[in-house]
């Protein structure tokens, strides 16, 4: 259904690299190449920490020491695969409530020993719904309806 | 130059009745029945609004029985899936560039 078409996000890329270096950069780089604006500290971000095990997090620490895990590592399994958690909230908060958190799936496959396609799946974004309902709580005060048909406006001006 | 047509979201909202039964289901789903009680409108009324507000994408209807239940189409998660989209388009692109970077360890 429909639902289930807005709740998935499916990305593929291949990059000119052996298995083995395509998983240990998306791991241990993905500082070095996630947006800047993923950032949900008050500073900058000195660097992305992926603990390499199930359980582990990812986090970011900022630059005067504070520190944001907006991930749970849940697959860890190199070269192949790794599930992480997504505890970001629609308001861009951290999620604490596992049962309204998304998840990415990564998988790196080896085409040649040169080449690797990286499959990315990040799934189950309708688990964030519950953020959406308190964001229209404030649909008729002054800061919500502004906010919503800013977004409606975006996604109506895609359609058409 | 805001001349919102009536095939749009903002243009839909422009009524002021509309914009009521919008902020109604915002609340919690609804029925036709419900929101011509809590509305100084017609049944007729009302199911003129949801046509206009389910056309353009702000409602959408699910049938209960003999009923039907308006919501709010959950267009949160579709906004929020399209920031996903761009997020992940970007961070891949920069992630090819630094897997594709020569190595100082390559022999």
């Amino acid at each position: 259904m429909t639902q289930a078409a807005t709740a998935m996000v499916r990305k593929q890329i291949v990059v000119e690299a052996p298995v083995d270096r395509a998983f240990t950069v998306f791991t241990e780089r993905f500082g070095d190449f996630k947006p800047p604006e993923h950032n949900l500290l008050g500073s900058p971000i000195a660097e992305t920490v992926f603990e390499a095990r199930i359980g582990g997090h990812i986090y970011d620490r900022a630059v005067d020491g504070s520190e944001c895990r907006w991930a749970r590592v849940l697959a860890y399994e190199p070269p192949n695969r790794v599930v992480f958690s997504w505890d970001i909230s629609p308001q861009w908060q951290i999620e604490t409530d596992p049962e309204n958190t998304s998840e990415v799936e990564v998988r790196f496959v080896a085409e040649t020993p040169q080449r690797t396609r990286v499959e990315l799946e990040h799934r189950n974004i309708d688990r964030h719904g519950p953020g959406w309902e308190a964001v229209t709580d404030g649909v008729d005060g002054e800061a919500g309806w502004p906010l919503y048909l800013s977004r409606y406006a975006a996604l109506v001006a895609e359609g058409s | 130059m805001s001349t919102y047509q009536n095939t749009d979201g903002l243009g839909a909202l422009g009524d002021r009745t509309r914009r009521a039964i919008f902020v109604a289901l915002a609340e919690r789903p609804r029925a036709v029945g419900e929101l011509a009680a809590e509305l100084p409108v017609s049944r007729p009324a009302v199911s003129q609004h949801l046509k206009v507000l389910k056309e353009v994408g702000l409602v959408v209807e699910r049938v209960a029985g003999t009923r039907r239940i308006y919501r709010l189409n959950p267009i949160g998660v579709s906004a929020l899936r399209d920031q996903l989209d761009t997020f992940w388009n970007r961070a891949l692109a920069s992630y090819k560039d630094v897997v594709e970077q020569p190595t100082e360890e390559r022999s």
